[in-house]
């Protein structure tokens, strides 16, 4: 009866990546059975028990199903990233999962979009993506240049990139949603797979909707059980489980979420405004 | 053929969402009634916001989860507009007027709604409990009163329903104050739940839950040797307590004359009519949600029609206490 994804595997650090200076890459060895082997775009609970005790939902960043290895990449904003931040390799997390609903391949010419550690989920997809042989356009943007992730890591994918800073430190001065608008002047892509701060998404949810095409989001909402019971990550007004019926959801779901874009709720349950 | 009655409500069927699972919003609890249940209760609330505790706060074990969420909520006065926004009567109303109506059946009074809205509320002395009381029960069909937390502080869940005479003090207050039927969610971790059932009776409550989660329970995780929860122990739940929940629905039938709700590990229609055999007048589903998703609603509804009629059984009141018979 158990569901096996929800036994926590207590793992080792194998390597740890400075990506920037806010964000680190975190590698543990990890069993690719049966519902156990990850598909871009789910994620893992990741349980900190050495120091300050929590447990955070964090996208799964590289699935490396040759050396049986995934990766999660993080920004340090607060406690628990922070805690996270100063492990070392050797140091154990409890994880489980995968959970939730992986993205979808829906046409071979495809449009990522990433923001800022929102590329973690994306650069997982495209590394499936390129494998496949399909056309990969890929929207990076960051505050900064130092900022910019896995850009080495994309480029050898053999994804084509267009970088975009908020400080035009490096390729385009401005945000995604620009770069984006840019780029569909002269392009145009069976798909796009889009991941970042929840006002970005919603920007270009709109710039999509008005080309019509299709594309599947990335969410985040504050998680307790992520298995579906407590409700804390219920969304409205459909009631769905982003730790179930999501974070992945296409175009059309989104349009069902009123709260897209605008609030999200607490750990009590209060709303907060983006 | 599935409806059901209790203090004078009436339920399309015998299922009822149980406290603490995808009750957090009205959304969440919208897509629970259009699933096939017949009525909702709320995560509990309280007259403050709780943060509750931090993760891990739930971990499955054999038979079920331990949880020990820490009795996060909004606080009555945030929580309050997600009550306003259930959808409860569906008799003539579209879906543009569907909100109004709940004050037009405040309106009208006894009206009895399509779908059954139950508030579970929380405090840790019996003016707390009045309070929200007050502050809800306009809103609602119905109050179930969480006397039986195990893993809750301060004085609150089961650290009253322990015991009889705070039991009989928490439920009289709320009682007094309510419009509307008030049930009392008790805890199988006592000595004697009979003795706590007929306190709650005595006091005045219309009806009873029986059970809340049982343990409290602890999950060691064995590389490390530290328990998993953050709170280190929770309220077991899940199949594996049904067999205690059943015993007690049980005993409280025979010795308590109010209408019994079970909850307890319900996953399929066979253990929907073993409470109801029991002495449950209807039963509330939780855990299962896991295993299910919101469908398991409409499953257990379906199956449940098929025995009734193979085993020619006309109404959900001839199953009620069918255990009884000698």
């Amino acid at each position: 009866m158990n569901k096996i994804i929800n036994d926590y595997r207590i793992l080792e650090i194998k390597e740890i990546i400075s990506e920037t200076d806010t964000i680190k890459t975190f590698i543990f060895d990890w069993e690719m059975e049966g519902n156990r082997i990850p598909k871009p775009g789910q994620f893992v609970m990741v349980w900190s028990f050495l120091r300050k005790k929590d447990e955070k939902p964090m996208s799964i960043s590289k699935i490396d199903e040759n050396n049986n290895q995934i990766a999660i990449t993080l920004k340090n904003v607060g406690e628990f990233t922070n805690d996270l931040h100063n492990l070392t390799v050797g140091d154990k997390l409890g994880i489980r999962g995968p959970y939730g609903n992986g993205f979808e391949m829906e046409g071979d010419n495809i449009l990522a979009i990433g923001g800022g550690v929102g590329m973690a989920p994306i650069s997982c997809f495209v590394d499936q993506a390129t494998d496949n042989g399909s056309n990969v356009d890929i929207v990076s943007a960051s505050v900064t240049k130092n900022e910019l992730l896995f850009l080495d890591r994309m480029k050898n994918s053999g994804a084509n990139i267009f970088t975009c800073t908020d400080d035009g430190t490096c390729g385009f001065e401005g945000f995604a949603t620009h770069r984006t608008i840019d780029l569909l002047e002269s392009r145009s892509y069976d798909m796009a797979v889009v991941c970042g701060p929840e006002i970005m998404m919603k920007e270009i949810f709109n710039i999509l909707e008005a080309k019509q095409i299709p594309a599947q989001y990335s969410m985040e909402r504050y998680m307790k059980c992520a298995m579906g019971v407590c409700g804390q990550c219920c969304v409205d007004n459909t009631g769905w489980r982003i730790c179930v019926e999501g974070p992945i959801f296409s175009t059309e779901d989104l349009k069902k979420i009123t709260e897209f874009g605008k609030y999200h709720r607490d750990a009590s349950g209060i709303k907060e405004t983006f | 053929m599935l409806k059901t009655r209790i203090s004078g409500i009436e339920f399309e069927n015998p299922l009822i969402l149980a406290a603490g699972i995808m009750g957090s919003t009205a959304a969440s609890m919208n897509w629970i009634l259009d699933s096939g249940a017949s009525g909702v209760v709320t995560k509990s609330f309280s007259k403050e916001p709780n943060k509750g505790y931090k993760n891990p706060t739930t971990v499955e074990v054999e038979g079920g989860i331990i949880n020990a969420i820490g009795l996060s909520n909004p606080g009555v006065s945030n929580f309050k507009n997600e009550l306003k926004l259930i959808k409860r009567n569906r008799k003539g109303t579209t879906q543009e007027n569907g909100d109004k109506g709940i004050d037009s059946k405040i309106a009208i009074g006894k009206e009895i709604s399509d779908k059954i809205a139950i508030a579970s509320v929380y405090g840790s002395t019996p003016e707390e409990f009045a309070d929200v009381v007050l502050e809800v029960h306009d809103l609602v069909d119905m109050i179930e009163l969480n006397i039986s937390c195990p893993h809750a502080m301060g004085g609150c869940g089961a650290a009253i329903g322990q015991d009889p005479n705070l039991t009989y003090e928490v439920v009289k207050a709320a009682k007094k104050l309510s419009h509307v039927p008030i049930i009392a969610k008790l805890t199988p971790n006592v000595t004697d739940i009979v003795e706590i059932a007929n306190s709650a009776k005595n006091a005045g409550a219309d009806a009873l839950t029986l059970i809340n989660s049982l343990g409290p329970g602890m999950k060691i995780e064995i590389n490390t040797g530290i328990p998993i929860l953050s709170n280190k122990f929770g309220g077991m739940s899940g199949p594996a307590i049904k067999p205690i929940a059943v015993k007690c629905v049980f005993d409280v039938y025979e010795s308590c004359d109010i209408p019994i709700i079970g909850v307890g590990g319900i996953r399929d229609y066979k253990d929907v009519v073993e409470f109801l055999y029991a002495g449950s007048s209807a039963v509330e589903i939780g855990t299962s949600i896991m295993y299910e998703g919101p469908k398991i609603f409409s499953n257990i509804n379906n199956e449940l029609k098929n025995f009734m009629v193979e085993n020619n059984f006309n109404s959900i009141d001839e199953i009620i206490g069918f255990a009884h018979k000698d």
